[in-house]
């Protein structure tokens, strides 16, 4: 996105030539079979990429869509004399529908349950097309029109196919990288709940991902058959195929658009020749290579290849000194007391009632938030604060109550939805996309409010400035201190337009200074119309900045009022506050 | 004999092998879930452990002669003890090298990544070992015959003249040792020092540290342990079942099948639920052709996971 356009496509263009020259300079057919092969696992791992790669779930059963592939053509030509021109294009469908069949029930599942699920589909497949007869499905030779069927006896067209489609599909992966795509699925990977709290809708990006990716690995698959002649359970949906597809794709670089094919150039080349010459001496040597790869990058260079080169290239181009940019100008608000809160209700919370097991978290919690007020909500640990937030922005579901937002329900949205409705949340334990840039964080929040991409950015940029980190757009969000972090999420929280947001403890874990800072920034956005309801334990800071507060105690409200009567109220004084502040009060 | 008797010696007849076998399983379950359990790694290679636990068995036994030593009920059960220890060293060797480079205190609290180099260096290794063990075994398919592996002991008849149960005699002796292994094991983690060391570190590995447990030693102990477990469980499943180098991944399956229905990290869990994979695993042939049966357990082991990822008896932890 910061990124020159052209110079990828260059870069791919150069490599197809190469490839190309390569490929029709080789006579011998064992070389041209290799180069082939390189490709088709090259495709493999970028299918493999686009899905698991970005996004995060790892699958270990892409066999699963190869093999649909490979069978796909296969039968449609041995039964239906469809020729493979028609039967990979079909066969794509057949994966990008695999693809909605298996995400559909999996993607409710997260981190090693879904890559165990993944494992079994591929597996229970393969038993499945054994149990159907076909053990072995031979393609037959069209002698009368071979070129019609894809059979060539110059097998240098195939290296000229194979070429084809990996950059069709690099060009693919290029494409999703590069836009909000990518950066979603990205965000999915490093933060899924805090994803979809700022509008992602985490599960239509995994779906769209993995029908991108079936498709992907279902032409492979395709191919694959039309370049052996033969298909065979164990060959398409053995557990090998799913792990070369993942091992060149970490060994060259996880979530890169070259990783896959630079981890396919160096590894299939290295297993093959090491299979043929010592094959017959040392049968298992393919499979060694590839685990012993694996366990190398995991353990030298856990992002692959081609991230810790671009490094190493990057910091040496740098040099030593990253010269840390000067912070912004911290922003100034005037005082709370000169907003207008208007009497409109904006966000109803009715009688709202969650238990956890026998614990009653939340009570029967009711209030109106004014459009044009900061609400505070006070109440001692445990008291049920943070899970009312939660019920907010539908990451849990109520039990019993109402919540209406503008006059509408929000019960049963899911939280991406509920914050394209314009509600924005922060974390009190902070939840940012750690490897991603500053700017990319934010903008993953403007991705809600803006449709185009390039004014999702200028939103981002905007929302940056308006909290005062517009110089630390492109430090990467893991190196920041937490009151920049704490900044971060406001920025990322607003870029989304919210009408309402909810700052969940914003102030926690920052020095007094940095406590001015921000709730001058807090402050500024209030005034220039922004509903807030924050959460926070300090309460001198709570009373400079709320019009009203709501007193929460195991789980249900004490009081609600002016910030002035709540704290004299003695239930209040007595649950929360205690006597010393009381006695600090009246001073 | 008419048609509801036979079926009802079909059925005694799979519900006796489901036990049987079930209790094997359950035994290589709590091997897994013992690593999960304390370490928090889904340990891709423990199939491979199985695997290796099956060759050291066939060879302690046909080496070291403990055959015509012991006699066909000691020997094999020996043997895979062997088994057992030697795979015991072998998982310190690869904590020690391997897996501790990536697991560990430090990727405890992280959100979702942190599993994932765990679970593409177990790969890599059931890679490794499964193909080494293609280099080093062949690809000959083994067994470690005993006179107890083709002879039952009849029990009955229960009902009319015919129905009886056949209990094989090799896999009479697997269960036996299985639930003697398990219930040591239980008396292992609840009642000696080291156990309840185990136990501590897998509650909460940064206090266990402050009380003075090495987390990395209880780790690797458990690791080793787990390794073990398993490769006896190998060991016993050798004496009745034909293997070769890539026989991990037809158990890997139903490992994790029993594990996740158990509930991750119930090491107790991990038994019940090995112990009904193999019931379910025998009952479905009764309805089932034998080609479907492997895809039956894939199909079981994908409904578990996706209804009940928690497990039959596990508590859901995930939260906002």
């Amino acid at each position: 996105m910061t990124n020159p356009r052209g110079r990828p496509l260059a870069a791919i263009f150069w490599f197809a030539a190469a490839y190309l020259a390569l490929g029709l300079v080789v006579r011998n057919e064992y070389y041209q079979l290799m180069l082939t092969l390189v490709l088709v696992w090259a495709i493999m791992g970028v299918a493999w990429n686009v899905f698991s790669g970005y996004s995060g779930l790892v699958s270990f059963g892409h066999a699963s869509f190869f093999g649909l592939g490979a069978y796909t053509v296969a039968l449609l030509l041995v039964k239906l004399e469809v020729t493979p021109w028609i039967g990979i294009p079909i066969g794509m469908l057949v994966g990008v529908a695999a693809g909605v069949l298996i995400g559909y029930p999996t993607f409710r599942l997260r981190g090693v349950y879904f890559a165990l699920a993944m494992l079994a589909y591929p597996l229970a497949l393969l038993y499945v097309f054994e149990w159907l007869g076909y053990q072995e499905v031979p393609l037959p030779m069209k002698r009368e029109a071979p070129a019609a069927y894809m059979q060539f006896s110059d097998h240098r067209a195939y290296v000229v196919i194979a070429l084809v489609m990996l950059v069709v599909a690099m060009l693919v992966s290029l494409r999703i990288e590069r836009s909000r795509f990518g950066l979603s699925l990205i965000a999915i990977k490093q933060n899924e709940w805090a994803a979809e709290a700022s509008g992602i809708d985490t599960w239509r990006w995994k779906m769209k991902a993995i029908m991108v990716s079936g498709a992907i690995a279902a032409a492979a698959g395709g191919f694959y058959a039309v370049v052996l002649l033969i298909v065979t359970p164990p060959t398409v949906f053995g557990m090998l195929t799913s792990a070369q597809a993942l091992i060149v794709t970490l060994f060259g670089g996880v979530a890169t658009v070259w990783g896959p094919v630079i981890g396919a150039i160096i590894l299939i080349p290295l297993a093959e020749i090491l299979h043929a010459e010592l094959g017959d001496k040392i049968p298992g040597i393919q499979g060694v290579v590839f685990g012993a790869a694996i366990v190398a990058v995991i353990m030298l260079a856990p992002e692959g290849l081609v991230p810790k080169f671009r490094d190493a290239r990057a910091r040496r181009a740098r040099g030593p000194d990253d010269a840390r940019p000067a912070l912004d100008e911290p922003v100034t608000a005037a005082p709370a007391a000169r907003r207008t809160v208007g009497e409109e209700v904006v966000l109803r919370v009715a009688n709202v009632s969650r238990s956890f097991g026998g614990l009653r978290a939340v009570q029967d919690v009711s209030f109106d938030v004014r459009r044009g007020e900061v609400l505070g909500i006070i109440g001692p640990n445990g008291a049920g604060k943070t899970t009312l937030f939660n019920l907010l922005n539908g990451f849990i579901r109520a039990d019993a109550g109402e919540v209406l937002f503008e006059g509408k329900s929000l019960l049963g949205l899911k939280t991406n939805a509920i914050c394209r409705l314009g509600i924005g949340r922060t974390f009190q334990v902070m939840r940012p996309f750690p490897r991603m840039s500053v700017l990319d964080n934010v903008v993953v929040g403007a991705f809600a409010a803006e449709s185009d991409d390039a004014r999702a950015y200028a939103a981002a940029r905007d929302a940056l400035a308006r909290v005062g980190l517009a110089a630390r757009g492109d430090a990467i969000a893991g190196a920041l201190t937490t009151v920049e972090l704490r900044l971060m999420e406001l920025a990322r929280a607003i870029a989304s337009r919210p009408k309402v947001l909810l700052a969940d403890e914003t102030l926690a874990g920052l020095g007094s200074q940095e406590i001015g800072r921000l709730l001058a920034t807090i402050n500024a956005l209030a005034n220039d119309g922004l509903t807030i309801v924050i959460i926070e334990h300090t309460m001198h800071a709570m009373v400079q900045l709320a019009d009203r507060l709501v007193v929460l105690d195991h789980g249900a409200v004490l009081d609600t009022g002016a910030p002035a009567a709540v704290t004299r109220n003695p239930k209040v004084v007595e649950a929360y506050l205690g006597p010393r502040w009381m006695a600090r009060a009246q001073h | 004999m008419n048609q509801s008797l036979i079926l009802l010696e079909n059925l005694l007849q799979a519900l006796t092998a489901g036990l049987l076998i079930g209790s094997v399983y359950a035994l290589m379950c709590v091997g897994l879930g013992f690593i999960f359990g304390v370490m928090r790694v889904i340990n891709f290679a423990q199939g491979e452990f199985l695997m290796l636990g099956m060759y050291a068995t066939l060879y302690a036994f046909t080496w070291l002669g403990l055959g015509p030593v012991l006699g066909p009920y000691v020997g094999p059960i020996v043997a895979a003890v062997i088994a057992g220890c030697l795979l015991y060293g072998f998982g310190i060797l690869l904590h020690r090298f391997f897996l501790a480079r990536v697991t560990g205190a430090r990727v405890f609290g992280t959100e979702g990544e942190g599993h994932y180099p765990q679970l593409i260096l177990t790969l890599g290794l059931s890679l490794i070992i499964a193909n080494g063990g293609l280099i080093f075994f062949g690809s000959t398919p083994e067994n470690i015959r005993t006179p107890l592996s083709a002879t039952a002991w009849e029990i009955g008849p229960l009902a009319g003249d015919h129905v009886s149960m056949f209990l094989n005699k090799a896999r009479s002796v697997a269960f036996v040792v299985s639930i003697v292994v398990a219930l040591a094991l239980y008396f292992f983690v609840t009642r000696t020092q080291i156990g309840k060391q185990l136990r501590a570190a897998a509650d909460n590995p940064e206090a266990a540290t402050y009380m003075g447990i090495d987390v990395d030693r209880a780790h690797r102990i458990a690791f080793g342990l787990g390794c073990a477990i398993t490769a006896l469980a190998g060991g016993l499943v050798a004496t009745y079942y034909p293997f070769q180098p890539y026989v991990g991944l037809e158990f890997v399956i139903i490992m994790y099948a029993g594990v996740v229905l158990g509930g991750m990290g119930s090491i107790g869990g991990a038994f019940w639920g090995g112990l009904t994979i193999g019931l379910v695993q025998q009952l479905s042939t009764l309805v089932l052709p034998v080609q479907l049966q492997n895809a039956a357990i894939f199909v079981v082991f994908l409904l578990i996971v996706l209804w009940r990822p928690e497990g039959l008896f596990g508590r859901n932890v995930e939260r906002a």
